[in-house]
């Protein structure tokens, strides 16, 4: 599948394009499929997320999970600060990054 | 330490207020990202992995308790209770919105910092030796020409779109703390014949390029100083080339034309400087050397005797302090390398407590270091204990300086956008591996340093051994260098060969090191070895 990311302009929070808005969940993040080019330039003229751009990834039975570690690492947070991510009580997370 | 004047204050409270403004209209949607980019840098706000960041700038590394407080504050209010100092002595926030970076520039400006210059192509803060004006060896303080050129340099019109960064650094000891050799220009001020000067080595630096300056011109007059700086900046900035950008540095530049024919150019441009007014007039350096006089020490006293009693305290002192240029004082040197823990991270509440430490024990006076640990430089001895017991209890008591725990690494895969791999997951196995098997204090000094990226901001082309973070089809991979090193004997650590896994690189650590264990001869450090018997052996000893 392919989804869209970017950070948030005011927070800088890492965000995914649900389908109709942008989330902090990468599990809501929607398959845009071609859809892609679209969407990005009409989100970057509305000026609300910086530099969005879109992913392949995965989607099964646990949620969705970016293709790349770099993605991997935004959706859930920092891997070494496992109390500042977002599953600060699932000790699988990390295993999920890597 | 330097006070403002009131010609500092006002540019950076009129920084603070422009940034406002534009931050503003960013958030309006009146700026477009790419337009508000080159104005966010300027001010050390970067986009990284999870947030923004701002990198806030220390000028040669010097802090005093009030502006530590005032980092500790930042950290709490603004951030998630925590920073990270970097190799480049500044300190960076992770987790900073949009939304308030301009009230964090309004709290800095209060305590005299800024984030003005700690990104783009310009010139980056002056980086210097943390132990100066403290360290028994040097020939005078560098700091006041640190300053000096940091003020030439702060918002120098003709150098404000260079073609790349530009790290200036400034030492006045033979023994190199600061990786002088590693910066663009790299100033050693040296004694000849009674009179003080400056040896000048450009060229330098890490990156995808590694060079060691060459020594271009041996001894500037003081007095002349900023115009011979001036020159350097002006034939780089002439040449430089901007049509690449990993060409762009001056290392390049100097290699690609030869130090001798740069050295020329940069003579003629000098000698053309001399009758323009560039130098500040001598009473300015006279007036800032007044901030750095030196504190009123203590007459040596009959309780300067180190009581070693206590093991764990005289570890401490013998691994954690340095000869200081005043009898009865050392400089202390507070490990942010705890074992397991992240490199270069405080929490507030230990900046806090370094910034009280440093009120009660160490003149107000705080340093930071390019290995991420933090110095108090005036220290009495016989205040060593109380200070190390404090230390202790808030897990900044580590007596592992220049040891393997003592590891350098950059924020990596964890934080940061460029990077290929993590840099810290590693740095923390390794520290705990070693402090497990009991290895750390047989090895004695070896420094290790790791990069998540080619950009060597760990520098790692820098450690006795270093590891370099790669992307190999989308999974973390490591490469592992030997031989490097940032001291006064400067050398460019090679690749050993193919690169291995996170759980296999700290094996290959390991593996290296029991090579050393075993081949060294009395009074060798791993470099020294590593230096004598060669790559081979190690190459044979990790690949068979
Ligand atoms: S070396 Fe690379 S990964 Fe590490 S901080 Fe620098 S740019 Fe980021």
């Amino acid at each position: 599948m392919i989804i869209l990311t970017g950070n948030d302009l005011k927070s800088g929070a890492v965000v995914w394009w649900d389908g109709q808005s942008w989330s902090r969940h990468v599990n809501e993040a929607a398959d845009v499929g071609d859809k892609a080019e679209e969407i990005l330039a009409r989100e970057e003229a509305a000026r609300r997320v910086n530099v969005p751009y879109a992913i392949e990834a995965e989607k099964d039975a646990n949620g969705v999970r970016p293709a790349h570690i770099k993605d991997r690492v935004r959706a859930l947070g920092p891997t070494v600060r496992p109390d500042l991510t977002m599953k600060p009580a699932d000790p699988a997370a990390l295993d999920w990054v890597i | 330490m330097y006070l403002y004047d009131q010609y500092d204050q006002a540019m950076v409270d009129a920084r603070v207020a422009e940034f406002r403004d534009q931050a503003q209209r960013r958030l309006d949607g009146k700026l477009s990202e790419d337009q508000f980019k080159p104005l966010r840098l300027m001010n050390g706000l970067y986009l990284q992995l999870h947030a923004y960041m701002l990198r806030v700038a220390i000028p040669y590394g010097t802090l005093s308790s009030r502006q530590m407080h005032a980092l500790a504050d930042i950290a709490d209010k603004y951030d998630r209770g925590y920073g990270h100092f970097t190799t480049r002595q500044n300190i960076q926030y992770n987790w900073i919105k949009l939304e308030e970076a301009a009230d964090i520039l309004a709290d800095l400006a209060k305590v005299e910092m800024h984030a003005i210059q700690t990104s783009g192509n310009c010139i980056r803060n002056i980086s210097s030796d943390h132990f100066a004006g403290a360290a028994a060896d040097e020939v005078t303080d560098p700091r006041p020409y640190a300053e000096l050129l940091r003020q030439w340099s702060s918002f120098h019109p003709e150098f404000a779109y260079l073609p790349r960064k530009f790290k200036i650094c400034v030492i006045a000891s033979d023994r190199d703390r600061a990786a002088m050799k590693l910066h663009d220009i790299g100033i050693q001020i040296v004694e000849k014949d009674g009179e003080m000067g400056a040896a000048f080595y450009v060229g330098g630096g890490m990156g995808r390029t590694p060079m060691i300056a060459p020594c271009i011109k041996d001894f500037v007059p003081l007095d002349r100083l900023v115009s011979y700086a001036e020159a350097c900046l002006r034939v780089y900035n002439r040449y430089g080339r901007r049509d690449n950008k990993y060409k762009a540095r001056i290392k390049i530049l100097v290699h690609e034309m030869g130090a001798d024919a740069y050295a020329k150019e940069v003579d003629e441009e000098f000698a053309h400087l001399l009758d323009q007014g560039v130098e500040p007039p001598f009473a300015e350096l006279e007036r800032i050397r007044t901030f750095f006089e030196d504190p009123a020490f203590a007459a040596a006293g009959a309780d300067d005797e180190i009581d070693r009693s206590d093991p764990d305290f005289a570890l401490w002192v013998d691994r954690n302090t340095h000869a200081h240029k005043a009898d009865g004082y050392v400089s202390a040197v507070v490990s942010l390398k705890p074992v397991g823990g992240i490199p270069g991270d405080a929490t507030a509440e230990q900046m806090h407590l370094m910034a009280d430490l440093a009120r009660d024990y160490s003149f107000d006076e705080l340093r930071v270091m390019h290995t991420q640990n933090i110095v108090l430089p005036h220290v009495r001895k016989s205040d060593l204990h109380k200070l190390w017991t404090a230390l202790d209890e808030a897990g900044l008591g580590t007596p592992n300086l220049d040891r393997i725990g003592d590891i350098i690494a950059c924020p990596g895969l964890d934080y940061c956008s460029l990077a290929n791999a993590r840099s810290i997951p590693l740095a923390q196995k390794i520290s705990q591996r070693f402090a497990d098997n009991g290895k750390e204090e047989t090895l004695g000094e070896l420094k290790l340093k790791i990069s998540g990226c080619i950009n060597a901001c760990g520098h790692h082309h820098a450690g006795h051994i270093g590891i370099l973070g790669v992307d190999r089809k989308g999974t973390e991979n490591y490469q592992l260098l030997l031989g490097g090193s940032e001291a006064e004997d400067t050398s460019l650590a090679k690749i050993t060969g193919p690169g291995f896994t996170e759980d296999g690189v700290v094996d290959a650590i390991e593996t290296v090191s029991d090579l050393y264990l075993s081949s060294r001869v009395e009074g060798e450090r791993f470099i020294d070895t590593y230096r004598r018997i060669g790559m081979t052996p190690f190459k044979e000893a990790l690949y068979g």
